[in-house]
């Protein structure tokens, strides 16, 4: 049976899910079996680029406006500089023929990887099934995670 | 040395060398061997660990001018 890999992606900085991304990618290439689990910030990765659909509260409304999701939007972790540090990292991998990460979500679907979002933080940040990219296969909880976690040889949070 | 197939991954840095590799390595039958192209230093450690890992055969490295030419037969 194939080794299991199970990544939590609780960021939502770009950088960080570059490395999330690379990690799933090698390691469908070694015929193991890959997990994305997204959550909190990380939502906003499988986020489509657009207003959440529906949401209820003035709350989740302010939080919508000011957390826009979608993979286009995701700031880098240090040196973001409103935007400039990230187009800049952009031009950078895109001229080191680096894939972008809207091609590495391609490439990881085709490859098998399975993408899992937290229906916890989409229930409290407003965010519903039809807001987030087709890619994503499952809904699930903590306890989907923790029983993947124990079959799985490598569990990473980043 | 005679490879059965060619696969270009000048200037793609990790882990598309090894992306590529598992892609292109389903075309060929089994007990051919497939060569890889890189600039990126990683595959020297990278291809033989994916071989491992994958139940594939590390053959050799060839370097030279910063260019590496790895050969992997295809065992399964």
């Amino acid at each position: 049976m194939a080794e299991k890999v199970n990544i939590i992606i609780f960021s939502g900085d770009l950088d960080k899910v570059l490395a999330a991304f690379n990690l799933a990618l090698g390691a469908a290439a070694m015929e193991m079996k890959v997990t994305l689990f997204f959550t909190f910030w990380g939502l906003n990765v499988i986020r489509k680029d657009k207003k959440v659909s529906r949401t209820r509260g003035i709350m989740r409304k302010i939080l919508s406006l000011v957390n826009r999701g979608g993979v286009r939007r995701l700031p880098l972790s240090r040196l973001n500089m409103g935007g400039l540090g990230r187009s800049m990292m952009k031009k950078l991998m895109e001229d080191s023929k680096i894939p972008s990460l809207e091609e590495m979500i391609k490439m990881a679907q085709k490859m098998g990887v399975e993408f899992v979002a937290c229906t916890t933080t989409m229930g409290m940040m407003g965010i519903s099934r039809e807001d987030l990219i087709p890619e994503v296969g499952r809904l699930a909880g903590v306890a989907t995670y923790l029983g993947e976690a124990t079959e799985g040889k490598i569990n990473l949070f980043i | 040395m005679k490879a059965d197939a060619i696969l270009d991954t000048l200037g793609l840095y990790c882990p598309m060398p090894i992306v590529k590799t598992a892609k292109k390595i389903k075309d060929l039958k089994i007990g051919q061997v497939l060569e890889v192209i890189s600039y990126d230093e990683g595959i020297k450690e990278d291809m033989p660990a994916w071989c491992k890992r994958t139940g594939n055969e590390f053959l050799r490295i060839e370097e030279g001018e910063g260019e590496y030419r790895v050969y992997v037969r295809k065992l399964k």
